[in-house]
């Protein structure tokens, strides 16, 4: 039985589609404001509290949540499971789609965005020094790497489609996308290893400001675990939405499978947390059952509990069952970041921070916009897969 | 070559954890301060709180009153219109003024954050901000353990303001403003060595006034702005936090250059990863003609 992508068809503009421009409609004009009067008028930050929702969230959440794409690419090309390539392709979207909203996230959220260009063109202005400066470099060039991964997809459609500049477009970029995409597909994998674990990194220049027990030299490393699973979470998340809502055929075997290497990486997480903070004598401060305290056990339980689940050998045919257990991974992960970079985060006495509603409406038509564009190219474009065997005629979708 | 393919996915755990896993590198080397470095000294038990200094500033760097009115200024922190401000500490009989603005640390989180070197240390080591570098990612505000840079949120043309030593009137042979207008000596300007020795004279000559404890000297990894505080009422009381002798960029610098040294990990990472991919792809082609046959 051989894999196929198919498009799913249907109409694109939907009664569903509808929401989401609307959404996306109240964020753009809300944009367009912040841009006319700044940063304060619709948002809550302040000196103390620099970053929001739009970096924890849409930046520092949402690539890790768009890291679907490389957690599958390490199975399938580092441990050499190729058994799990149906699952690439809608994953490498997904991913592509998250970082591209974040990149929009940050252009947003940066004061002076006229200057963003010379970050990737002055190199001769770069701090080596700032971690900052890698992450933006690495995200940057991820965004078009993703793309690329993702171009053979786009480049089906048009070769066999009816413009006929596209199809020839189509048919003279091909071979040079099939010789180019091993050192592609590499990058897409070193890319993700480089920056999820700088994001972790960025705050260690926090110091005290950041609760001791989330500020560690180890940052980097949790952050880049914690990443993974999270792209294994949302693998399963997007396959059982997608299989349900355009009635594809499930991928249950090929997730309940998966779930081992989830195991390994949710369990590795909390042993390095945890010994982590026991090696530097910290382990004790959750004795004082502060909110601080209640928050690292919640992450804590957020990923020790869907590993228990996971470890269900029973119930792990149960597509409900599995969507529960990614949903807890996706929002532990979610969690630990929003600890790190809000939560525990405490620039000093008289500093408060609650996202505004503008700042809130903003991030909910990014998300409307994702999600959009999603529908709107799987129905187009081959990224789900299909059984060869199976019709793509009744792909109806809501 | 055949790559045995558990050895191949050792190599790559290997390495990708090595690339990930801050090393206990070489401590950074501690800096000091550069020849020509210039400071301030400011001695608590010589401000009258007046503010002198405050409406000196002001006009110095043509920044606006707070809350806006020309006939009442009273900002009550540093902000992007208060690059210098004059509070009071007050507890039971213990009573102080503390004067803030940017410390110019030795070796500034800003400075480290920055991504195309808009904050840096120039001349006499102040540490100020060139707009055409700044992409107003607010970094420095994340990385100064005193929270200086400030943010202009009110505006679409945003700018990070903070104290710079006045260093439009140093070009001009002047002081800076708050320490030229200061009626009782209490900010001084002057080469940092000499205000350093001079805060251990004093220090030296009159223990009893003082806490004994000159603040900058090594708090932080040194700043270029020194403090002296009355007998009994410690830093933090007067919002200088407890940072002991460590720089703010020295554990983010020392595990990022740590996993990155010479970028040699990212770049075998990367050569063993288009390895992995090879071969993946290489097995996938052969199953493929399998099936075709």
């Amino acid at each position: 039985m051989r894999h196929v992508a198919l498009p799913v068809g249907g109409r694109v503009l939907t009664g569903t589609m509808r929401i989401w421009l609307l959404l996306i409609a109240v964020g753009a004009a809300l944009l367009a404001w912040r841009f006319v009067s700044g940063l304060g008028a619709v948002t809550g930050l302040s000196d103390g509290y620099p970053w929001g929702i739009w970096i924890a969230y849409d930046v520092v959440t949402g690539t890790a949540l768009a890291c679907g794409g490389y957690a599958v690419a390490i199975l399938v090309y580092v441990l050499n499971k190729g058994r799990y390539h149906p699952l690439v392709r809608p994953a490498i979207l997904t991913s592509a789609l998250g970082y591209t909203l974040a990149g929009m996230g940050i252009f947003i959220d940066i004061g002076r965005y006229w200057n963003i260009y010379k970050v990737p063109v002055f190199f001769w202005n770069w701090n080596l020094n700032s971690i900052l400066l890698e992450v933006a470099l690495c995200v940057m060039a991820y965004i078009l790497v993703l793309w690329l991964e993702l171009a053979p997809a786009f480049m089906e459609h048009w070769r066999g489609g009816d413009r006929p500049g596209l199809a020839r477009f189509a048919e003279r970029v091909t071979p040079v996308l099939d010789k180019a995409m091993l050192w592609i597909i590499a990058l897409g994998l070193l890319l993700p290893t480089m920056h999820q674990s700088s994001l972790g990194s960025v705050m260690l220049l926090g110091g005290d400001k950041l609760h001791p027990l989330w500020q560690t030299p180890l940052l980097p490393l949790l952050f880049l675990v914690s990443c993974v699973a999270m792209g294994y979470g949302v693998v399963v998340m997007e396959s059982s939405l997608a299989s349900r809502v355009f009635r594809r055929p499930r991928e249950t075997e090929m997730l309940a499978s998966l779930s081992r290497a989830t195991v390994i990486v949710l369990l590795l997480y909390v042993v390095i947390r945890v010994a982590d903070l026991g090696f530097r004598g910290r382990l004790g401060m959750i004795a004082a059952m502060d909110r601080f305290a209640l928050l690292f056990l919640v992450e804590m339980l957020l990923f020790l509990v869907p590993a228990v689940m996971l470890l269900m050998r029973g119930r792990l045919r149960n597509t409900a069952h599995l969507f529960r257990a990614a949903l807890l991974i996706m929002i532990g992960g979610s969690l630990y970041r929003f600890s790190a970079y809000l939560i525990a985060f405490n620039p000093g006495e008289g500093w408060h921070y609650f996202p505004a509603v503008p700042e809130m409406l903003i991030t909910l038509g990014l998300v409307a916009l994702e999600i959009l564009l999603y529908v709107a190219i799987v129905k187009r474009f081959p990224i789900i897969g299909a059984l060869s065997a199976a019709s793509s005629t009744d792909g109806g979708g809501r | 070559m055949v790559i045995d393919r558990r050895s191949a996915l050792k190599a790559v755990a290997a390495v990708g954890v090595a690339a990930a896993v801050p090393r206990p590198a070489t401590a950074r080397e501690r800096k000091t301060a550069p020849d020509d470095a210039v400071g301030m000294l400011y001695d608590a038990t010589r401000c009258i709180g007046c503010k002198a200094c405050m409406t000196a500033c002001r006009s110095a760097n043509k920044l606006e009153y707070e809350p806006g009115t020309e006939l009442h200024d009273a900002p009550i922190d540093l902000s992007a219109n208060t690059k210098n401000i004059i509070k009071l500490f007050r507890e039971g009989d213990l009573l102080s003024y503390m004067k803030s603005q940017c410390m110019h640390c030795l070796d500034p989180g800003c400075v480290s954050a920055c991504m195309l070197g808009s904050f840096q240390k120039r001349e006499y080591g102040i540490v100020t901000w060139e707009g055409d570098r700044c992409i107003g990612c607010r970094y420095c505000q994340i990385a100064c353990p005193f929270n200086v840079p400030k943010f202009e949120w009110d505006t679409p043309v945003p700018k990070l303001v903070k104290c710079e030593m006045c260093r439009h009137l140093l070009a001009e042979g002047k002081e800076p403003a708050c320490c030229d207008v200061c009626p009782r000596e209490a900010v001084i300007f002057g080469a940092y060595p000499e205000l350093l020795a001079d805060a251990r004279a004093r220090l030296a000559a009159d223990p009893e006034r003082y806490h004994p404890h000159i603040y900058g000297e090594h708090d932080g990894g040194g700043t270029q702005v020194l403090y002296l505080s009355a007998a009994g009422i410690p830093f933090e009381k007067l919002g200088l936090p407890d940072l002991g002798d460590e720089a703010a960029p020295d554990l983010a610098e020392t595990v990022q250059h740590g996993i990155y040294k010479g970028f040699i990990a990212p770049v075998a990472l990367y050569a063993l990863l288009g390895a992995a991919v090879w071969r993946q792809r290489r097995s996938e082609a052969v199953a493929e003609k399998e099936v075709g046959s």
